[in-house]
């Protein structure tokens, strides 16, 4: 009983970052109708630039900051520079060209900084609490994750429904002609958008670097599962990824706790097609397609 | 106030507008009738900036709008509501008009303004604007578009797929902007005769060129005319 | 002499048997005077030409992108390297390397059919990454991290007591690229070829017109892995080892680069791929040594130059290298054209021969505002 009740919670932690990166990838995919295959590798770089912050001395919370806001910013120039030219071009290039993203960084990330993974400090204690005479696998840390992440998503939420800015994101999001007819400045929202995304991803990075360690390939898997929360919960929809992320976190906690974790990406591949063959367009979209 | 002098634009090999030239006083409305593909919709949108002309000018308001984007051609005053409305469907009927008049920040038309003139669009003001009808949906892009104020309203085709009723209260309503706040109106359309009821001025398309322009009387009474060039 | 090239021109089986024959004859001899070292690279560059030539055809031919092939290198690598073990001879575990990953790729292509784009590339991905994985799952059976190894192959006693192995590798080898040059010179030049060309370039279009969109995609995915799983088996009898961490994700976007630069739908185009993969590394390792680069460097440096390939390509040059020799061609024959009189050749066959040069969809348009010519959002 007590596993149960340990891979739930386990679930629960890890599902707030897959929720993190799949709230990423939506936003991208929102705005720009692309599905950023370098998400992974863009955390990992800004969670490498946190981690040289703290290495030289800088608190956490400064290695914290300091990675949100390289995310904030190498998204708007991955945005601007390398994906703005293929956004109105089929939507093939803009596979290749995010997956030659992925490869390039991950690439020169291992010239910088070497392919041996190496450790990253968490926020808060990594020591279980203890209920009744138990030691739960749940950590202050954990806490500190899910509540940062569900922070960051009602943020956003707040940020599109409730302001002007964010009205201007979502017209240019979903009727970018229209909008541009509002005086609205598209390109701009469009930046932005990206900008905030690869922001949401960093925070996914710095949160579960400390469990996979921080080397190249280490999110590997949290992108591939992230994609999975994402379509799960419909590639149009914020909220859809928050839910996907929790669930499927808390899904293949079960599975890795039962099976093994080599079945892990397996289970969440399974998933995948599982969804894409029910409803194409994920759980939680509204049933329009948007494209024919 | 909206001059247009020898606009031409081209889509690859195909010439769409052809040397165009029209002179559009301030607070008339001018209708532009033509056939499918006579150029009209292309017409529109080069003025507004979505396309880019091969030659020629705009000016509005006497100032040279020709090679400005999009956002600084509606900031100039100009407005368009484009063919099939453009409303935005996952948007509430009162977020689609917030956003018309959000690039005009505090000079914007409030709101009420809107729903006085539309009190249709008030009862369903929360709600996405996917629900609306056509009627509706013509109201809230003319709305929306009012909301910031424009010198200018470019309308592609406001009667498509109205009922008759529908297309003469919308008429009247565009008459009545043009009269009232001085508005500056070019009205494209294939539905001509309710174009040339409340027009100053009719101008018929054909290939992109000009073929006539006229005083609507006359052209609703040249017969040849309308047969050649608008199928009726 | 024009009764044979009426022939040739009449039956593709015709010519893809000329080509086979004069390209394996030309491999032949050129074997003969390599030394050890460059024979071992064609044998490289052979079983890398027998996936890429699959991917090419999937992507270019049908407009499908997987990035999960690199797992179906692995399901053939490993049937080779157990059956190799178990004491099949080499033509029958080829044999069976095929059939294997034809039979996995089945289920999968049927799926991937159903699948679009990103869709289709993050499922793909899933896969790339999870299927090794199963090796440490079942370490008794595919032996864990370490993997299987086989003995080498060893030459027939016919051809002499001293014929090196790494030759008899790249006869093996070739003989495998050539078989698969075969099946997909006669899939896209033929019927199969022209309907999966049409599917890429409109699946309503095709659909309407009565074609049987997801077959085709399934027969199209389904002949790609098998090419893998082939080429996976040749990796294993040319080095002796399978491994998970042979198989790694990056290995399935480095065949995206060396399908993308040879251009997509490009049997030559894969061949310039095969090449790039096998000689990339040698370059990068003398270029990082000659410049006393670290490790680090060096050791990333192939990765890096494919994804700048991949970014670079999707930026400026859509058809890769084939495409863009192709759209040169092209342009040559219009200027020849036009300065002789005639008229401009309509060459959208050629240039539209890749799905990346061809607009299928609006991709992100928005809602009303249209005429009917194409707007510059």
């Amino acid at each position: 009983m007590t596993k149960f009740i340990d891979l739930t919670l386990n679930g629960i932690s890890t599902g707030a970052i897959y929720a993190a990166v799949a709230l990423a990838l939506v936003l991208i995919w929102r705005s720009t109708r692309v599905v950023n295959f370098a998400q992974g590798a863009m955390l990992m770089v800004t969670t490498y630039i946190a981690s040289a912050v703290i290495g030289s001395g800088g608190s956490y919370l400064l290695g914290f900051v300091v990675a949100l806001a390289s995310g904030f910013l190498l998204g708007a120039v991955v945005e601007r520079v390398a994906v703005r030219p293929v956004e109105s071009a089929p939507p093939l290039n803009a596979v290749i060209l995010t997956l030659g993203l992925y490869t390039l960084i991950v690439a020169v990330a291992g010239m910088i900084w070497g392919n041996t993974p190496r450790s990253f400090p968490a926020a808060f204690s990594l020591r279980g609490y203890t209920v009744g005479g138990t030691t739960l696998l749940f950590t202050p840390n954990d806490t500190f994750i899910v509540l940062v992440v569900i922070a960051v998503a009602v943020a956003l939420a707040l940020l599109f429904r409730g302001t002007s800015l964010g009205l201007r994101m979502r017209a240019a999001a979903f009727a970018p002609e229209v909008a541009r007819l509002l005086g609205v400045r598209v390109g701009r929202m469009l930046t932005l958008g990206w900008a905030l995304a690869a922001m949401t991803g960093s925070l996914a990075g710095v949160l579960v670097a400390p469990s996979v360690f921080l080397g190249p390939n280490s999110f590997d898997p949290i992108l591939i599962i992230g994609f999975v929360a994402a379509v799960l919960g419909g590639l149009d929809s914020p909220p859809g990824a928050v839910v996907g992320g929790l669930a499927l976190g808390v899904t293949l906690s079960y599975v890795s706790g039962y099976e093994g974790s080599a079945l892990v990406p397996l289970a969440a591949l399974a998933i995948l097609v599982i969804v894409l063959m029910i409803r194409p367009t994920g759980l939680f979209s509204a049933t329009r397609e948007r494209r024919v | 106030m909206l001059e247009i002098e020898e606009l031409t634009t081209d889509y690859g090999p195909i010439r769409a507008v052809d040397h165009v030239s029209l002179e559009v006083p301030e607070g008339s409305v001018m209708a532009v009738l033509g056939a499918n593909g006579a150029g009209k919709t292309s017409l529109l949108r080069t003025l507004t900036g979505l396309v880019r002309p091969t030659s020629g000018h705009v000016r509005l308001g006497g100032r040279d709008i020709t090679r400005l984007p999009v956002e600084e051609i509606v900031r100039a005053g100009m407005a368009h509501v484009p063919e099939g409305r453009g409303v935005i469907a996952e948007l509430t009927v009162q977020e689609n008009l917030r956003l018309g008049g959000l690039y005009r920040g505090k000079a914007a038309a409030p709101p009420s303004e809107i729903y006085e003139l539309f009190p249709r669009l008030e009862d369903r003001r929360g709600q996405p604007a996917s629900r609306l009808s056509g009627g509706e949906r013509q109201m809230l892009s003319i709305g929306r578009a009012l909301m910031g104020r424009p010198r200018v309203l470019l309308l592609d085709e406001p009667s498509l797929g109205l009922a008759p009723v529908l297309v003469a209260q919308i008429m009247s309503l565009i008459r009545r902007l043009a009269d009232t706040l001085g508005l500056t109106v070019l009205l494209v359309e294939q539905n001509a005769r309710s174009a040339l009821s409340i027009a100053s001025r009719g101008v018929v398309l054909n290939l992109g060129r000009v073929v006539a322009e006229q005083d609507p009387q006359k052209l609703v009474a040249d017969d040849q005319l309308l047969h050649a060039y608008l199928g009726f | 002499m024009s009764v044979l090239r009426r022939a040739l021109g009449a039956s593709t089986l015709l010519r893809s048997l000329t080509l086979v024959l004069v390209v394996g004859l030309i491999l032949l001899i050129l074997s003969d005077s390599l030394s050890a070292y460059r024979d071992l690279q064609l044998a490289t560059g052979a079983y890398y030409f027998c996936v890429l030539a699959g991917l090419t055809v999937l992507a270019g031919s049908s407009g499908q992108i997987s990035l999960g092939h690199g797992a179906f290198m692995a399901v053939g690598a490993y049937t080779v390297a157990k059956l190799g073990n178990a004491g099949w001879a080499l033509v029958p575990e080829l044999a069976a390397s095929v059939v294997v990953t034809l039979a996995i790729g089945i289920p999968v292509g049927v799926t991937a059919s159903r699948l679009r784009g990103p869709y289709l590339a993050g499922a793909t991905l899933a896969f790339a990454v999870g299927l090794p994985a199963l090796a440490d799952k079942f370490p008794a059976f595919l032996g864990g991290e370490n993997g299987l190894s086989i003995n080498p192959p060893t030459p027939p006693s016919s051809l002499g007591a001293t014929f090196p192995l790494e030759r008899w590798e790249a006869w093996i080898a070739c003989a495998g690229a050539l078989v698969v040059l075969f099946v997909f010179y006669n899939v896209t030049h033929s019927g199969i070829g022209r309907s999966l060309r049409a599917v890429r370039d409109d699946e309503i279009a095709a659909s309407l017109a009565g074609l049987r969109v997801g077959r085709r995609q399934t027969l199209a995915f389904v002949l790609s892995a098998a090419s893998a799983g082939l080429g996976g088996g040749l990796l294993v009898v040319v080095t002796q080892l399978a491994t998970p961490g042979a198989f790694p994700l990056q290995l399935s976007l480095t065949l995206l680069a060396g399908v993308v630069i040879g251009g997509l739908g490009s049997l030559v185009g894969a061949v310039w791929g095969a090449a790039l993969l096998v000689l990339l590394p040698n370059w990068t390792n003398d270029v990082a040594s000659s410049f006393s680069l670290s490790t680090n460097v060096s050791h990333n440096l192939p990765l890096a130059v494919y994804g700048l390939v991949l970014i670079v390509a999707m930026l400026l040059w859509p058809s890769g290298i084939q495409g863009g020799v192709r759209a040169i061609a092209t342009a040559l024959r219009g200027v020849v054209a036009s300065r002789s009189g005639r008229g401009r050749s309509d060459g959208s066959e050629d240039a539209g021969a890749n799905i990346l040069s061809v607009r299928v969809s609006s991709g992100a348009g928005g809602a009303g505002g249209g005429g009917k010519p194409p707007s510059e959002t």
